[in-house]
């Protein structure tokens, strides 16, 4: 094991499984120059430019091309480097990636992994803040990831780069530099989607979240430690699938839960997960329910204001401790 | 250049008369399986929307008979002549038309979404120009993996103004990929006379500029078509890069099935009609030597064939309800609402 950030466990991961299948291979602007965040670094010496393509800025190239080499037996990593620009390459993604398999009967197999770095990060503003996670959720045909520790990024991406289906990866750019321990290449071994992570173990209230909002929350709950509230908090690391069984269990402990996620409160998964746990459990289970996330307002460039509109440790906090004062 | 010299022309070309006869029968199914087709959604049997490519086939027979069956090929929404053409079986096609069980995709693509992976058949495409970075990276993967196959992507007028074409036509020079981009220019996009909307010196232009090196030809001469398809899937097997091949031709009927196309010029349908390749290829080879009952028998053949098929989808079985759940995806499956 060695001590690596987020990014470099990243890269390890993808080294470690195209030196394991030569069909693995990367497509993506500047990966032959190492990637926008260095995620791709040595990567051409070892490869050579057929196995890790530099390309054009033509979006919806780089996914409808890494959809067609999947097609025909390799195993393209399609890398948007900032998840913002997926946008250009929505047909491709939602109408032919999500879609290839199902509608022509099983006959493909569309073995794709798409990393797309999200999230806030250093006042990037509209275009290139977004977590819009919760949309590829509501799309049948993807998995969805969403890793927040370096553990799980190298763990998680062997798997995704393994499975035969569409996954969408999301790189969290808030945590390229959070720190984890990574086994040596040839041993990282893959982590299973649909499995949460409990980050901390608790009895009054149940905290469900991921990527960049995990450290926020662990902060809130030493806090709330510190007031004598008890958390369970759980990163999901998977949105699709996602760990019903492990949040249920939690919030059949602590009947109290609190869904909470960077990306806009409206619309965004934390309503799916609050809508599943009280279809499973029933409304009496619950003693407490709530959600939060950003407002719904595009992300602002000014330092202050997109500190205004992010969910904070302390806005995490006020909303716990009403949760669990307000029976 | 050399070896490509001394691959062409390939010994059966042009004046082989079995090839010519080749080329009419798979025109005659073409033509066959989309007038069975068009009576089928006439009278109900067919839902959903229909694209037929009457007029069209000697661009798919022309271009196809220059394919292995280990060449790729993506289609668009007017593809049943491609998938015919490639190889695809006409019974299991009118089944996926018909949303029966059996049909290439088990009822879940239907005519715009035929796709037949073992002949190399990557799939129709609902999505003008959707099939064009589909193709390029087919072909990119294939370059990868050290295989000499090609891939052909079938696309119409109208998909040489969306962004897919400029930047797969673009990708395909840069990495001189061995693609053979094939626009069946046929006038229309949708209900949209195609020049009426796209500016420019047209499409061999618009191609040359993204270096790809184009051909017009003549899409209603099928001998023309499998002439110049011929040597320019040899260029490109032989690494010469891709290459877009610029059919004109044109489409008899309206956008869909149920579209009349009343909006169209009567007198342009009439002269259209007249440049039919199926007749063209008959006097052909009637002024060779064939014997015209020997060539009425072909279509008579096809027209039976396809009446057959047609038979059989309406008496197949609809698929299990249960089949919506299948082939989705492997991991978050999701069975009668509940994810495994």
């Amino acid at each position: 094991m060695n001590t690596v950030t987020l990014n470099e466990a990243g890269r390890l991961a993808a080294l470690q499984e195209m030196r394991r299948d030569p069909t693995v291979w990367v497509l993506g602007e500047d990966v032959a120059r190492g990637g926008l965040w260095g995620q791709y670094k040595g990567f051409l010496d070892e490869f050579g430019p057929t196995r890790v393509v530099s390309t054009p800025i033509s979006e919806s190239t780089i996914m409808g091309a890494g959809l067609g080499a999947a097609l025909v037996g390799t195993r393209p990593i399609i890398e948007m480097r900032i998840f913002d620009f997926v946008m250009c390459a929505m047909d491709e993604l939602v109408n032919q990636v999500a879609k290839v398999r199902y509608m022509f009967g099983g006959q493909a197999k569309p073995a794709v992994t798409i990393r797309m770095p999200h999230g806030m990060w250093r006042n990037s503003a509209a275009q290139h803040s977004q977590m819009l996670e919760a949309w590829f959720t509501h799309l049948p045909g993807v998995t969805v990831v969403c890793p927040s520790s370096a553990e799980d990024e190298a763990g998680l991406l062997v798997t995704a780069i393994r499975s035969d289906d569409p996954v969408l990866f999301f790189d969290a750019k808030d945590l390229w530099g959070v720190e984890g321990q990574v086994a040596e290449i040839g041993a990282i071994e893959p982590i299973p989607f649909g499995k949460a992570r409990v980050v901390r173990e608790g009895t009054d209230l149940t905290i469900v979240t991921w990527s960049a909002m995990v450290p926020e929350a662990q902060r809130a709950v030493s806090e709330l430690a510190e007031a004598g509230i008890s958390t369970d908090l759980i990163d999901l690391r998977t949105l699709w699938p996602w760990d019903v069984d492990t949040v249920c269990a939690s919030v059949e402990t602590t009947r109290r839960m609190l869904v909470t996620h960077e990306a806009t409160e409206v619309g965004g998964f934390g309503g799916e997960v609050v809508a599943t746990v009280i279809d499973r459990l029933g409304p009496q289970s619950l003693k407490a329910v709530g959600r939060l996330g950003a407002p719904r307002v595009p992300i602002p460039f000014s330092p202050p204001l997109e500190t205004a509109m992010r969910v904070t440790a302390g806005d995490i906090v006020a909303k716990a401790q009403h949760m669990v004062s307000a029976e | 250049m050399a070896e490509i010299e001394a691959a062409w022309p390939p010994p059966s070309a042009g004046s082989n008369t079995q090839r010519l006869r080749a080329l009419y029968r798979a025109m005659c199914r073409i033509r066959a399986f989309e007038e069975a087709a068009l009576e089928a959604h006439k009278v109900g049997e067919v839902p959903g929307p229909l694209h037929v490519s009457i007029g069209q086939e000697g661009v798919a027979a022309g271009v196809c008979a220059n394919l292995r069956v280990d060449d790729r090929l993506t289609s668009n929404h007017r593809g049943h002549g491609h998938a015919l053409a490639k190889g695809a079986e006409a019974g299991r096609m009118f089944l996926e038309l018909f949303g029966r069980s059996g049909g290439y995709c088990g009822g879940k693509g239907g005519s715009m979404h035929i796709a037949d992976f073992s002949v190399g058949m990557l799939g129709a495409n609902g999505v003008v120009a959707g099939g064009i970075p589909i193709a390029v990276g087919a072909a990119q993967g294939l370059k990868l993996l050290g295989q000499d196959s090609v891939a052909t992507c079938f696309f119409g007028d109208g998909a040489v103004n969306r962004g897919p074409f400029l930047e797969g036509l673009n990708w395909a020079a840069l990495y001189q990929l061995p693609v053979l981009f094939v626009c069946e220019d046929n006038g229309v996009a949708a209900f949209t006379e195609a020049k009426s909307v796209t500016a420019g010196a047209g499409i061999t232009p618009r191609s040359e500029a993204l270096g790809v090196p184009a051909t017009t030809v003549d899409g209603n001469d099928v001998v023309a078509v499998d002439e110049v398809a011929g040597r320019l899937v040899a260029e490109i097997r032989f690494g010469g890069g891709p290459r877009l091949l610029h059919a004109e031709t044109f489409r008899w009927t309206g956008h869909t099935s149920t579209d009349p196309a009343a909006w169209r010029d009567p007198d342009a349908v009439a002269a259209g009609k007249a440049g039919d390749p199926i007749a063209r290829l008959k006097t052909r080879l009637i002024e060779t030597g064939a014997i015209e009952a020997d060539l009425a028998a072909v279509q008579t053949a096809a027209a039976a064939e396809m009446a057959e098929a047609r038979a059989a989808a309406n008496a197949a079985p609809w698929p299990e309800a249960a089949a919506i759940f299948s082939d989705v995806q492997d991991i978050g499956a999701v069975v009668g609402g509940t994810a495994e």
